[in-house]
C-alpha cells in the first residue's frame, strides 16, 4: 500500500483526521521503514561523523540495480507469482546494451536504450506466457528462464565487453546541475537518485492508477474472485511479468552505465530482490504492497552493508549479519502488524 | 408471501411440464415473449464422469426462476457453463434468441448474465472502491442497492479483507444489481446471511421482476424459493426432470422431483427423527455445563446445561455471540469471564487439543476450516485419531482402515471420485468432517451450522447421523441458521440474543415463528399472544 493510494483512497473520505488514521494505518509499515532508514542515517552519522554527500551518493549508485531488481520483484511477487530469472534477465539486457551501443555514435545510445526496453518487456512477456501457458508454477517456469536467460547473455558476449555511450554514462554520476538550482541544493540531489525516482514514478504511478495495475493486484490477491469478476487472468499474469522484464531492462542498462561494459555474470540481484520486496512490505502470497516499501528497504539492506563495511566487520559475518537484521525486521513488522489488528 | 407473478389474463394453463418451456408468459415489456436466455441439450463429461447428461433451463424476461437439484445432479457444473467458467461438450445456449458461445465470466457479463457466487467474487486486498473500479461498477448505483439491501455504514475505502462475510455477500449482490444485468444467477445468496438481511434480498430480488430483468434463484431452502420464485427447473443425476410452476404444495412435487422414484425409506426420517423427542428431561450431572460465560464484544452472559444423550440446538442470529461461544467450547479462545465446566469438573481450555483431549469435538460451518482439501478421504478421517496418539511413531494402518471404512459406511460417503477431499462436493466433505470424528467415537459434539448450503438428502443423513449419536450417548450441540432443524433433529433449543440466552424450548413447541420471535428477542409472552 503506498502513499499513491492512499492519496485516491482518501481523496473523499471524510474528516481529514479520519483520512490521515488511515493513511497510517494502512502505511505503517513503509512509515516505520523510513524511520528505521531515518535512525540508520544518524547512527552511520555517529559511527563515522564524516559520512556525507559523496559516501551517500556512493550508497545511491550502488542500490540502483538493486532497486530496479526490487521493483521488478514486486511487480511479479504482487500478481501472485515470482520471478527468479530477474537476475539473469539484466544480465541479458545489460550484455544487450552493451553489444548494441559498441562502436555506435554518441546518439545511437537513446536507440539503444529505447531497444533494450523495448526487449526487456519482451522477455518478461516470455516469462508470463510461459507461466501462463504451461500452468507450470512460477516459480519453476521462471527458475528454467534463469538458465536460458543466462545462456542468452553468454551467447551475446561470452566475455566482458561492449561498450555504453558517454552522455548514458554521465547519468547516474555526480549531482544535478542545473543553472537554476542553487548548489547548497542539488549538492544534495545526486543524478541516480533521480534517475531511479523518475524511471520508477513514470512507470508505476500510472500503472498503479490504472485498471491493469488493480487487476494485477487482483489476481494476486485472490485469482478465482478476480476471474468471476471479468479479470482477464492470464493476460495480467503476463503484463506482469513484463513489467518485471521492463523494471529488469532498467536495471541492466543500469549495470552497464555504472561500468561502461556488459558483463555476462549475474550480480547477486535474486535474492536481495525477493528479500527486499519482503521486507518493503510486498507478501509473497501475492495482493499486498507497492513499490516505495521495497525501494526505501533496498536502502536500508545497503546501508546496512556500508555501516558493517564502516565498522571494519569481517564481510563473511558481515553477510550473517545482514540476514539477522531482515529476518528482526520482518518478525518485529509482523508483530506490530498482529497487534494492529487485535485492538 | 408470494408476490403476484404474472397477469391474471394469462396465467399459464396446468400443462405438462416440458410444454411450459414452449409456452412462455409474456410480460407486457417483451411483447415477442421470447426466452431471455435458454439452454438445450446440455451434455458435459469429465473422463468417465458424466456430469451433464441433458440440461436445459428457459428463463423468461422478468421471473425469478429457480434452479434445484440434490448435490452432484449437475446444478454447479450448469451454472459454471452459463457463467462461461467452462464449455459444455453439447449443447446450445442462446441469448435472447441468439445463439452464443461464453468463453469467461467477462463474456458473460457482455451477454448480460452476472452471477452472485456463495464466495463473494471481491478482492480482499482492495478496498471496495478499487473493487468496484475493477469491474466498472457506478459507484452511486452500488452505494444505493447496498443501502436498499439494509446495509448501511459502509465505507467506500474499508478493506474487503476486513469486512464479515454476510456484508460482502451484500455487496457481492449489490454490485451485481448496480450493472443492471438482464439475468442475475444467485447461487445460495441467503445462506449464511442474518434472517433480516436475507429477508431484504428476497424482497429486492422479487422486485427485479418489475424492471423486467430475470433471476436464476439457486436455493435448498424450499419454503423460500416457492415464496420468491414463479417456476422452477429441476436436475436428477445431469438431466432436467422438471419444470415446476410455483404455488401451494410446490415443494411436494420438488423434493419427489429432485430424490426421484423410490423415497420412500428418506421420507419418513422426520418421523423417526421426532420420536426421541419425548425422553425425560435430562437429568443427573451435565456432560458440559457453561455458567456465565463472557467473551469479546458480543458474548455476553450464557449458561446452559448439555447433557449426554440429547441433542441441543441452539438458535441466534448472525453475530450474537454464537462463534464465540464455539470458539470457547472448541479452545480455541479464552472466555473473559464465567466458568465451564464438563462432567461437573470446572475446566480451562489453553489450546483446541485441550478440548479434544476432554471429548469436545468442534464440526466447524467452514469445512475448509476442518479439512486437508489436498488429502484423501482417508487420511482425512483418521486424522484427529492420529493426532490424538501425540506421538509421531509409525500409523497403525489396519486398526485405521477399519475404522475409516466404518465411519464411511455409516454416513453413506460418495467417495467414487475417491482420493481428494476437495473433490468430493459439498455434502460428502461435510460428511467427512463429522466422520473423521465418529471413527473415534466421541463424547461431546459441537457442531457449528452443518447443514449449510447441502442438499435435502444429506441433511437428513446428518440429522440422523446426530440423533444416533445422541441415542448412543453423545451428547450434541447443534448450532443451525435453518430454524426448522430443531424440531427435525434436536430434543430442546436455546436460543440467543445480543449475547445472553433468552430462552429454551422443548422441541414439541420449538417451531419456527416462536423460534423466529425468541431470536429476535421477543419475550415468549409476546410470543405466545401473537399466535
Amino acid at each position: 500500500m503506498t502513499a499513491v493510494t492512499s492519496a485516491l483512497g482518501s481523496a473523499d473520505g471524510g474528516s481529514s483526521n479520519a483520512a490521515a488514521k488511515r493513511f497510517i494505518r494502512r502505511n505503517g509499515w513503509v512509515l516505520t521503514l523510513w524511520a528505521l532508514l531515518g535512525a540508520m542515517f544518524v547512527f552511520t552519522k555517529i559511527i563515522q561523523p564524516d559520512y556525507g554527500m559523496a559516501a551517500a551518493t556512493i550508497l545511491v549508485l550502488a542500490a540502483l540495480p538493486y532497486a530496479f531488481a526490487t521493483a521488478g520483484q514486486s511487480m511479479a511477487i504482487i500478481a501472485g507469482g515470482i520471478d527468479l530469472s530477474m537476475a539473469a534477465m539484466m544480465t541479458l539486457l545489460s550484455v544487450s546494451a552493451a553489444a548494441l551501443m559498441e562502436g555506435q555514435g554518441e546518439e545511437f545510445g537513446i536507440v539503444a536504450v529505447a531497444l533494450v526496453l523495448l526487449l526487456g518487456l519482451g522477455v518478461g512477456a516470455v516469462n508470463g506466457l510461459s507461466v501462463v501457458i504451461t500452468r507450470v508454477p512460477d516459480i519453476v517456469v521462471t527458475l528454467a528462464f534463469f538458465f536460458i536467460w543466462e545462456g542468452a547473455a553468454l551467447m551475446i558476449l561470452d566475455s566482458p565487453g561492449g561498450a555504453a555511450s558517454t552522455w548514458l554514462k554521465d547519468l547516474i554520476i555526480g549531482s544535478v546541475g542545473a543553472d537554476f538550482i542553487p548548489t547548497e541544493i542539488s549538492k544534495f540531489l545526486p543524478k541516480a537518485l533521480i534517475l531511479l525516482v523518475v524511471a520508477l514514478g513514470v512507470v508505476w504511478i500510472p500503472l498503479r492508477r490504472s485498471k491493469l495495475g488493480l487487476s494485477m493486484y487482483a489476481i494476486g490477491s485472490d485469482k478465482l474472485a478476480a476471474h468471476r469478476s471479468g479479470v482477464a487472468v492470464s493476460r495480467t499474469k503476463v503484463a506482469s511479468y513484463a513489467f518485471a522484464g521492463l523494471f529488469a531492462a532498467m536495471g541492466g542498462l543500469v549495470l552497464t552505465m555504472n561500468t561502461g561494459i556488459g558483463t555476462p555474470v549475474q550480480g547477486p540481484y535474486l535474492m536481495a530482490s525477493v528479500a527486499a520486496a519482503v521486507l518493503g512490505g510486498v507478501a509473497l502470497t501475492g495482493g499486498r504492497g507497492g513499490l516505495v516499501g521495497p525501494i526505501v528497504a533496498v536502502f536500508i539492506l545497503r546501508l546496512a552493508r556500508q555501516d558493517l563495511t564502516l565498522m571494519s566487520v569481517d564481510p563473511n559475518v558481515a553477510q550473517v549479519v545482514e540476514g539477522l537484521i531482515m529476518v528482526a525486521v520482518v518478525l518485529v513488522g509482523a508483530t506490530v502488524a498482529l497487534r494492529g489488528r487485535r485492538s | 408471501m408470494r408476490a403476484p407473478l404474472v397477469p391474471p389474463h394469462d396465467t399459464p394453463p396446468a400443462v405438462p411440464r416440458h410444454e411450459t418451456l414452449t409456452t412462455p408468459t409474456p410480460p407486457a415489456d417483451s411483447p415477442t415473449g421470447e426466452l431471455i436466455l435458454e439452454a438445450t441439450g446440455v451434455v458435459k463429461t469429465y473422463g468417465a464422469v458424466t456430469a451433464l447428461r441433458d440440461a436445459s433451463l428457459a428463463v423468461r424476461p422478468g421471473e425469478v426462476h429457480a434452479l434445484l437439484g440434490a448435490n452432484g445432479a449437475g446444478k454447479s457444473t450448469l451454472v459454471k457453463i452459463l457463467t462461461g467458467a467452462i464449455h459444455p461438450d453439447a449443447g446450445r445456449i442462446l441469448v435472447r434468441g441468439t445463439e452464443r458461445q461464453v468463453h469467461s465470466p467477462a463474456e458473460a457479463r457482455k451477454n448480460g448474465l452476472i452471477s452472485v457466487y456463495q464466495e463473494p467474487a471481491l478482492i480482499p486486498d482492495l478496498d471496495v472502491r478499487a473493487n468496484l473500479r475493477l469491474t466498472d461498477t457506478p459507484v452511486e448505483l452500488f452505494l444505493d442497492w447496498v443501502a436498499r439491501l439494509g446495509v448501511d455504514r459502509l465505507g467506500l475505502n474499508d478493506m474487503v479483507g476486513d469486512l464479515p462475510l454476510a456484508i460482502l455477500r451484500i455487496m457481492d449482490l449489490a454490485r451485481a444489481l448496480a450493472l443492471e444485468p438482464d439475468v442475475v444467477l444467485l447461487d445460495e445468496m441467503t445462506a449464511a446471511l442474518p434472517a433480516d438481511l436475507a429477508e431484504n434480498v428476497l424482497k429486492t430480488v422479487g422486485e427485479q421482476r418489475e424492471s423486467g430483468r430475470s433471476v436464476i434463484f439457486i436455493s435448498h431452502r424450499l419454503l423460500e424459493v416457492n415464496a420468491l420464485c414463479d417456476r422452477a427447473t429441476v436436475l436428477r443425476d445431469g438431466e432436467t426432470v422438471g419444470v415446476v410452476d410455483m404455488g401451494p404444495g410446490a415443494e411436494e412435487q420438488i423434493v419427489e422431483l429432485m430424490l426421484g422414484p423410490s423415497t420412500d425409506d428418506e421420507q419418513d426420517i422426520h418421523a423417526r427423527v421426532a420420536v426421541t423427542t419425548d425422553d425425560l428431561e435430562p437429568a443427573g450431572v451435565p456432560r458440559l455445563s457453561l455458567r456465565n460465560l463472557a467473551a469479546g464484544t458480543k458474548l455476553e452472559d450464557v449458561s446452559f446445561e448439555l447433557h449426554a444423550g440429547e441433542v441441543l440446538g441452539l438458535i441466534a442470529l448472525e453475530g450474537q455471540g454464537q462463534d464465540e461461544l464455539f470458539g470457547i467450547l472448541s479452545g480455541a479462545r479464552h472466555p473473559s469471564a464465567g466458568t465451564l465446566a464438563i462432567d461437573g469438573e470446572e475446566v480451562s481450555f489453553r489450546h483446541p487439543a485441550d478440548a479434544i483431549d476432554k471429548g469436545l469435538v468442534y464440526v466447524p460451518g467452514d469445512r475448509v476450516e476442518a479439512l486437508l482439501p489436498q488429502r484423501s478421504v482417508r487420511e482425512n478421517i483418521a486424522l484427529p485419531y492420529n493426532a490424538r496418539l501425540r506421538r509421531w511413531g509409525p500409523i497403525r494402518m489396519g486398526r485405521e482402515k477399519g475404522m475409516v471404512d466404518t465411519a464411511i459406511e455409516r454416513l453413506q460417503i460418495d467417495t467414487r471420485s475417491a482420493g481428494e477431499v476437495q473433490r468430493l462436493s459439498g455434502g460428502n466433505q461435510q460428511k467427512v468432517t463429522i466422520a473423521r470424528w465418529i471413527a473415534g467415537g466421541v463424547d461431546t459434539l459441537l457442531c457449528f451450522d452443518p447443514t449449510r448450503g447441502i442438499d435435502i438428502r444429506t441433511k437428513r443423513q446428518i440429522y440422523h447421523l446426530l440423533r444416533e449419536l445422541a441415542d448412543a450417548g453423545s451428547a450434541v450441540l447443534l448450532y443451525t441458521s435453518e430454524l426448522e432443524e430443531v424440531q427435525l433433529a434436536c430434543d430442546r433449543a436455546v436460543v440467543i440474543f445480543g449475547g445472553k440466552v433468552v430462552d429454551t424450548f422443548p422441541a414439541e413447541i420449538a417451531d419456527e415463528p416462536t423460534l423466529m420471535r425468541a431470536a429476535y428477542g421477543l419475550s415468549r409472552e409476546t410470543a405466545e399472544v401473537g399466535i
